[in-house]
């Protein structure tokens, strides 16, 4: 069992053939235990140390998507996530630039190296997304892009000579800023992630956190989950897609608890207590934005990089893409999109091993 | 011969005792996005809680709220002084999805307003004229744009010829020091470029001795005002009490210089120019608006007499109340039904009183 690595999407596609609304993963995330009476140590566990070993030559991609308002601090955000200057935003926080008319996509792609393994990482920036005056319908461009990447990737998998390592550029994370107003979600909050939770994995964030206190912070985030349950908006990670008892207790705590996470961003560093922290230095304190008495940011970072990264490629892949793909196969009458493909229409079973088409 | 004491001087007293008798009437507009602090302001400004019986409506109720305009009026005394002071607020401003022409209600209440000055003017009875017209509009900007978002410009563009207009920065404990003016500076900027006209601070008096103008400019210079507001009374770092809010790390004190604007605006809005407001509505804007009306009603002879800023109240009662466009006609015979129907009624009950203490009285004499 592998985790997601190029060569093993076949297994998990295989099972996927009636097109269900939300398949789960065939494949068991977790190995199941059983009691097995080995007469000798026979070495299955090194494939722990193959699997990395193959992660690090070939590297990974991550897709991240930042959506919110302008100056809600979303580059600032991911360049401490990833402790890089990784977004779009120069080094000062002045920028001279105008709010776009409409909403662009801007995808920014580095290579981040930590420990020898190396990591595509895409930040796909969306600004002018509700800074409009009359904002209806902004997040059609949001849709389409990931649509896109949905499609585009489909197009490389039914392709007859595939490529080895199909380049993965589907969105696999969607942090949405929520403004800090301490009363509630805005309308136009509510209908973005009701449009799009179900085609990416979204993650609400609560940004620029500093402006709220402990009480107002607590209160905020209780109305936000109700109003977000209210509306059936499933952020990531949705209930649906937990695999065992292990995954719904973790996951239950951060849903009911700990999200959204209500993060504050800085890429300058001061001296507190004679250690070198990131954060902010008001004229009444500095807020150290990797202190969990102060912001949640280390939380979402865990969350996000330590804990959930490869869930989220899988949810991406396993639930989302699938989706689409099988709505596409629909549409198309079962075959895989034909005509605009290659210029023939292709038969219903391909002669080569190739799981996809029925 | 010597020059005898007139006694003139005295003027000023008897102008100030017959203010705090009159009181003081004040209108103030509070407009911006929700969760803005505005609310959180006006109550530290004004040290009252003018809100609270307020219920924020949840996002998806939100969704189709139209403008509403809301007026709260609080009688407050300081010394002998009341100011009836009345809060115009505007919930539901760049809530929706669509904002477009949201300003327009706004637009509408404050000419209203002018209207109703403009009528009860010209009107027969002039004694007790209730001035009810926008003395002063509070604008929130949010601290968390880059400046003026499309919608606030919109807004402004709509409102800065008909009323006071006060930019301020809401929540202003979001930004450092260096943010702060930064946004200061962009705005001030933007408000150039797109030809807003704010509220301008008049400028000292020549007399005034140089520390009072070096305060003065300093208040100037800080346009708009980074407020932050609070009404609960927390401890600071050397456990005084304070106004604020109190985070892990640190506490804001919404009455220090350092921290926000807070004392400048309360200063310059409340303790030094209410009545500059009062009077640049009425001299300025007002007579702007009802240069307007005039002009586009009257003749084109009489625009010469409407374009003179204070020989034209004279010449209100040479032009007949048929010069308001005909709806508003209409709207005033009914105002006028109703004043009469008041008054009928006002007569019956005095009436009925008189009979009462009529017959009242005969009961007594026949005792």
């Amino acid at each position: 069992m592998s985790k997601g690595l190029p060569e093993t999407r076949t297994d998990t596609a295989m099972s996927e053939l009636v097109p269900e609304p939300r398949p789960k993963p065939a494949v068991p995330m977790k190995p199941v235990s059983i009691n097995s009476n080995l007469l000798g140590y026979v070495g299955i566990d090194t494939i722990i140390e193959q699997m990395r070993k193959k992660t690090m030559k070939t590297g990974f991609d991550f897709n991240i998507m930042v959506v919110g308002q302008s100056g809600l601090g979303k580059s600032t955000l991911v360049n401490t996530l990833f402790k890089s200057q990784v977004s779009r935003k120069a080094s000062s926080w002045n920028r001279e630039e105008k709010i776009p008319k409409t909403v662009e996509i801007k995808a920014i792609g580095h290579v981040i190296e930590e420990g020898g393994v190396k990591m595509k990482l895409t930040v796909i920036d969306t600004p002018g997304f509700g800074d409009q005056i009359n904002n209806e319908n902004c997040w059609e461009p949001i849709e389409k892009y990931i649509n896109e990447q949905y499609e585009k990737f489909l197009k490389e998998e039914v392709n007859i000579a595939r490529k080895k390592r199909i380049p993965d550029t589907r969105v696999h994370c969607c942090l949405y800023f929520i403004s800090p107003t301490g009363h509630s979600l805005r309308p136009l909050d509510l209908e973005f992630m009701k449009h799009l939770s179900k085609v990416v994995n979204i993650i609400p964030v609560i940004a620029k956190a500093d402006t709220m206190t402990l009480e107002e912070k607590s209160e905020f985030k209780q109305r936000v989950r109700k109003e977000l349950e209210v509306n059936g908006i499933e952020f990531y990670p949705q209930k649906e897609f937990d695999e065992d008892l292990e995954d719904k207790t973790e996951n239950d705590k951060i849903r009911q608890e700990s999200m959204p996470f209500a993060v504050v961003g800085s890429d300058k560093e001061y001296q507190v207590n004679g250690k070198r922290v990131l954060g902010r230095k008001t004229p009444w304190g500095i807020i150290e934005v990797e202190n969990l008495n102060h912001c949640e940011f280390a939380l979402l970072r865990d969350f996000v990089i330590r804990t959930h990264l490869q869930d989220l490629k899988e949810v991406t892949h396993n639930i989302h893409y699938e989706t689409y793909r099988a709505k596409r196969l629909n549409d198309n009458g079962g075959l895989p999109p034909g005509e605009g493909l290659l210029g023939t229409v292709l038969p219903p079973v391909p002669a080569t091993p190739c799981p996809t088409a029925e | 011969m010597d020059k005898e004491y007139v006694g003139f001087a005295a003027l000023p007293n008897q102008l100030h005792r017959k203010s705090v008798k009159k009181g003081f009437d004040f209108t103030l507009m509070v407009a911006g996005e929700s969760g803005l602090g505005k609310s959180t302001l006006i109550n530290s400004l004004f040290l009252t809680n003018l809100y609270e019986d307020r219920q924020v409506p949840e996002a998806s109720a939100r969704l189709s709220q139209t403008l509403t305009i809301e007026r709260r009026g609080v009688e407050i005394e300081e010394r002998g002084v009341k100011v009836k002071l009345t809060l115009v607020d505007t919930p539901g401003f760049g809530d929706s999805v669509d904002c477009s022409d949201c300003w327009l209600p706004v637009v509408k209440f404050i000419e209203e307003q002018f209207e109703q000055y403009l009528r009860d003017e010209s009107g027969l009875n002039r004694k007790n004229i209730q001035d009810s017209r926008v003395h002063c509009c509070l604008y929130f900007i949010s601290p968390f744009g880059r400046g003026l978002r499309p919608l606030d410009v919109a807004f402004l563009r709509a409102v800065h010829e008909k009323v006071n207009i006060i930019p301020v920065i809401g929540k202003a404990d979001a930004l450092l020091p260096q943010e702060t003016q930064a946004l200061k500076q962009k705005i001030r900027d933007q408000l150039k470029e797109e030809e807003i006209h704010i509220y301008q601070f008049p400028e000292c008096d020549s007399d005034e001795d140089e520390d009072f103008k070096r305060q003065d400019a300093e208040m100037k210079e800080s346009i708009p005002f980074a407020v932050v507001g609070s009404c609960e009374v927390v401890r600071d770092g050397g456990n005084r009490p304070v106004r604020g809010r109190r985070y892990s790390w640190g506490t804001v004190e919404v009455e220090n210089p350092h921290h926000c604007d807070f004392l400048n605006l309360r200063r310059m809005l409340v303790q030094t120019h209410l009545q500059d407001l009062k009077e640049v509505t009425h001299d300025l804007l007002y007579e702007g608006y009802r240069a307007r009306c005039l002009q586009s009603l009257a003749r084109p002879g009489a625009r010469d007499r409407a374009s003179r800023s204070k020989l034209s109240r004279q010449s209100a009662t040479e032009i007949p109340l048929p010069m308001m466009p005909l709806a508003d006609t209409e709207k005033l015979i009914r105002e006028k039904d109703e004043e009469l129907r008041r008054m009928q009624e006002m007569l019956e009950k005095m009436q009925a009183q008189m009979q009462q203490s009529q017959a009242q009285g005969e009961q007594s004499d026949a005792l």
